[in-house]
């Protein structure tokens, strides 16, 4: 007898390959369409077959976004997946599926539901069905609705023939009867309120919020090399190009692609490139180049744990030092770290606009714990999307590096009016000539690393204050740390401590030093120094008080942060 | 105002042009003239013209011509050069640099670039020596020929770039003397109205350090392919291979199709990207689509 009530989070695990996905695609779509709340994430092995991966999924009556440490459903798909999950494992946790999936040690100790898919599979003819069966069964738990898993099989297998969706529906069938039967008997009762107004809600990855981003914001060229967990990004641009009209070209290296998208933008392209820590160190050289030729560039760095190749498919947020200091010189940048599927989507738009508009590099810094997230949110209004373009036509006498007060000269394109344009690498006169002049060089470092930075400061939007300003306690956040620490704001629910987070990471408007006047301030970061807290002193000269940091690959999770802050706050 | 036309109009008059940093005596006077001839006599005007250079006394041309120009880093030209020419195929785009430039550092973007096949002409300023950074060993350096950075003598093998570039199956291929003006200027012009990535290894002195390939040294060293078929791979892979004396002219043409031929953004809409706006609407459909 078990009982789940408002909320229930299911843990699949199983080996790469053996199709957990699809139990997590059937399950998210059906449990949304039936009003549920959704929120699921995955973890992962560097490898292609075997070893463990786990998907988390998040039912519930209100909104979730973060993820949890606590399982209360574990469905194994082999033997292994209780040992490396058993610090997740409480006495409310159900094991459920077969014995043969738990090992030896755990029998007798964890509460398991003996069910039989893989004989349900066999009967609908094969083992293939396992899936589906198992995703049938979990939604039947719910008592969910059977006509979004009919649809949602129909739309997955329909390539593949009307027998293959006939037999995958049948096997969901099966698995959904066996599920109702788990609840109606009390076996595992889940009792959890629908809200009508989710059915309609869409759901979204961190992959898909910032590749729709980036062609809302009117990107229209991707280079890049293939590195995890970046690649998603580039494999959805791909995916679209048709439709969209778009160039998306995988290249020889990161140096390639960036240079490549250098070019393009040089011409009047809005580029992007996609790629993770590694191979972002490969293109700081170009990214100085974009700072001294004052070439617009979009970068999107989805982060793993390093130095080096570190942990492949894990996370961290550890590299907001290289993003800041990468390239040689002084030159200023933009980096932002989406939290949100929201913030994701409008913030890659965006991008393009102010790469366009200060020309200069903007780096848009997510992580693998974001883009393997999703989660059902109201659609985005696409028409708050703004198209804007800062391109002017050469005319004659027109001079690319016009010395401005605000240090933004005039950007023309090659083949927009009579006039030509000359961008250079190389310390440069106001048209774009090589100079060794030391009075013009000063000028030009002044326009560039100064007045610039200057006016991209200013004109910085100021972090999100959750909580009340009054609050004794600062909780500060960035990218993707934000939802967990929100959640564990709720659950402390205590109007002394609020939380600020920052979505637009640097520069930081001066405006933002009043949120830390009086607090003890405490900065949550997936890292292991604490590099945005760092920043903030270097850049506010705010101190932070301190650092709850986690740095073993994993995200956090509520329980965590929330435990954490327990112990900071008195 | 009117915009002077023909040579006259590739001749720059912004100030910083005027201070030419090439030596006396150099090839690279003769390369510039060659293009420019080559440009006026295609109708070209300079707005139509993007000239990418890298890093190296040759990668300074874009300040002694009136074209559109990007100075960027050693060995980076071609791939900017073909972000350029994806952006906006209406213009013509030569991405431009010495030997340490193009098969040195950018010698991986060389290789891929054939592969790619963007519709640019790649002229390599084929000094056979470091001219910028005064006098190391290129790769194209002739074995024995002794350097400061090499006073034992260069024993590497010397790159063969049109041997490679044949063996690659390049789209259009040659090589040329500097020192000879009017057919330089009717091998580039080829070179530009080529559809796809065209590459001229141009030879010529470098009368501060290389004192081994002199003018009168390619002279006597080098002679006109008159009878040979650029159609002809094998043909040209044989002419490739000679070393002494250096076969000038077309080794190789090969059409096939050009990269921005190929990408999806070209098929149905022709305008360069900076005309393009964002497709709102198929971002919103995207959107409904994922309600499912
Ligand atoms: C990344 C990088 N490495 C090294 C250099 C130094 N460097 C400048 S020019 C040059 C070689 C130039 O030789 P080449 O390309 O043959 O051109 P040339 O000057 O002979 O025309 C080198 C190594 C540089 N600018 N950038
Ligand atoms: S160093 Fe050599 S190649 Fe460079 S300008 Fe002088 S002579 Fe010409």
């Amino acid at each position: 007898m078990s009982e789940f009530r408002d909320e229930v989070s299911i843990v699949l695990g199983g080996a790469a390959g053996q199709g957990i996905q699809t139990v997590e695609g059937i399950l998210t779509y059906a449990l949304k369409r039936s009003g549920y709340h959704v929120y699921a994430n995955k973890e992962y092995m560097s490898r292609v077959r075997g070893g463990i991966n786990t998907t988390e999924i998040r039912v519930s009556s209100r909104r979730v976004r973060a993820f949890v440490r606590r399982i209360d459903i574990l469905v194994p798909f082999k033997q292994g997946v209780l040992s490396w999950v058993v610090d997740r494992i409480g006495k409310n946790t159900v094991v459920l599926g077969e014995r043969e999936n738990v090992e030896e040690s755990f029998l007798g100790k964890v509460n398991l539901v003996e069910v039989p898919p893989t004989k349900l599979a066999l009967e609908t003819g094969s083992q293939l069905y396992l899936n589906t069966t198992v995703a049938g069964l979990i939604v039947g738990l719910f008592h969910g609705d059977f006509g979004a898993v009919e649809e949602y099989i129909g739309k997955r297998f329909g390539d593949k023939g009307e027998k293959v969706v006939q037999k995958n529906i049948e096997a969901a069938r099966k698995g959904y009867e066996l599920g109702v039967k788990l609840h109606s008997d009390g076996t595992i009762k889940v009792e959890i309120k629908r809200d009508e107004k989710v059915k309609e809600e869409i759901l979204l990855s961190g992959t898909e919020a910032v590749g729709i981003g980036a062609l809302a914001g009117g990107m229209n060229f991707l280079s890049f090399y293939p590195m995890s967990p970046s690649t998603g990004v580039s494999t959805f641009a791909a995916q679209k190009a048709e439709e969209f009209r778009i160039i998306v070209e995988q290249v020889e290296d990161e140096i390639s692609a960036i240079n490549m998208a250098l070019g393009a933008w040089f011409a009047g392209a809005r580029a992007m490139v996609s790629t993770s820590g590694g191979g972002f160190a490969l293109t700081s050289e170009a990214l100085s180049l974009a700072g001294m030729a004052e070439n617009p560039i979009v970068i999107h760095l989805a982060q793993r744990p390093g130095p080096a190749t570190g942990l492949p498919t894990r996370t961290m947020q550890g590299d907001l030092n290289l993003v800041l200091y990468a390239g040689h010189g002084d030159f200023p940048r933009i980096v932002l770290a989406p939290g949100s599927m929201e913030e994701a989507f409008y913030l890659t738009a965006e991008a393009f606009n102010l790469a366009d508009r200060y020309q200069v590099p903007v780096i848009i810094l997510t992580d693998q714990y974001f883009v393997d997230t999703y989660y059902n949110l109201p659609k985005p209004d696409v028409g708050r999307v703004k198209f804007e373009r800062y391109i002017v036509e050469a005319k004659p006498g027109y001079r690319r590096y016009e010395l401005t007060e605000d240090g933004i000269s005039p950007r023309a394109v090659p083949g927009y009016g009579e006039e030509v344009v000359i961008a250079n690498g190389n310390e440069h006169d106001e048209w774009g000539d090589i100079t060794e002049d030391a009075e013009l060089t000063k000028l030009m470092q002044e326009k560039r690393a100064v007045r610039k930075l200057e006016t991209i400061r200013r004109n910085a939007p100021l972090p999100r204050l959750i909580g009340s300003k009054d609050a004794k306690y600062l909780v500060v956040s960035w990218g993707s740390a934000l939802h967990a620490v929100e959640e564990a704001l709720e659950k402390l629910n205590r109007n002394d401590v609020a939380l600020l987070h920052f979505s637009w990471v640097y520069p930081l408007n001066p405006e933002t030093k009043r949120f830390f006047e009086g607090k003890t301030v405490i900065a949550v970061e997936n890292n292991i120094t604490g590099q945005f807290a760092d920043l903030l002193r270097k850049e506010l000269g705010v101190e932070v008080h301190r650092r709850v940091l986690k740095y073993d690959g994993r995200p956090f999770s509520v329980e965590e942060v929330f435990d954490a802050l327990k112990g900071v706050i008195e | 105002m009117n915009l002077p036309t023909g040579r006259e109009a590739f001749e720059p008059r912004r100030p910083g042009s005027e201070d030419v940093a090439w030596c006396p005596g150099c090839g690279n006077f003769g390369i510039r003239n060659i293009l420019i001839s080559a440009l006026a006599e295609l109708g070209l005007r300079p707005s139509q013209v993007a000239i990418i250079s890298g890093i190296g006394q040759a990668a300074k041309m874009p300040h002694y011509i009136n074209a559109n120009g990007y100075h960027t880093l050693h060995g980076r030209a071609i791939p900017i050069a073909t972000g350029v020419k994806a952006a906006n195929p209406e213009l013509t785009v030569i991405a431009e640099g010495g030997d340490g430039d193009m098969y040195a550092e950018g010698g991986n973007h060389l290789l891929h670039a054939i592969r790619r096949n963007p519709d640019i002409t790649v002229l390599i300023h084929d000094n056979r020596i470091y001219g910028l950074t005064k006098g190391q060993a290129s790769p194209t350096t002739m074995v024995g020929m002794k350097t400061p950075t090499q006073p034992w003598g260069v024993f590497e093998e010397p790159f063969n770039p049109v041997a490679l570039a044949v063996a690659m199956n390049a789209s259009f291929v040659a090589r040329t003397f500097m020192g000879y003006f009017r057919e330089s200027v009717e091998i580039i012009k080829k070179a530009i109205q080529h559809r796809g990535l065209a590459i001229v290894d141009i030879l010529h002195p470098c009368v501060s350090f290389n004192r081994v390939n002199t003018y009168a040294w390619y002279r006597e060293h080098t002679y006109w392919m008159d009878d040979h078929d650029p159609h002809d791979r094998e043909a040209a892979f044989r002419r490739a291979i000679e070393t002494d004396p250096l076969p000038l002219g077309i080794f190789y043409i090969n059409e096939r199709p050009t990269f921005e031929e190929s990408v999806p953004a070209y098929r149905t809409d022709k305008r360069p990207l900076w005309k393009r706006e964002p497709k709102l609407d198929l971002v919103e459909e995207f959107f409904e689509s994922k309600r499912l």
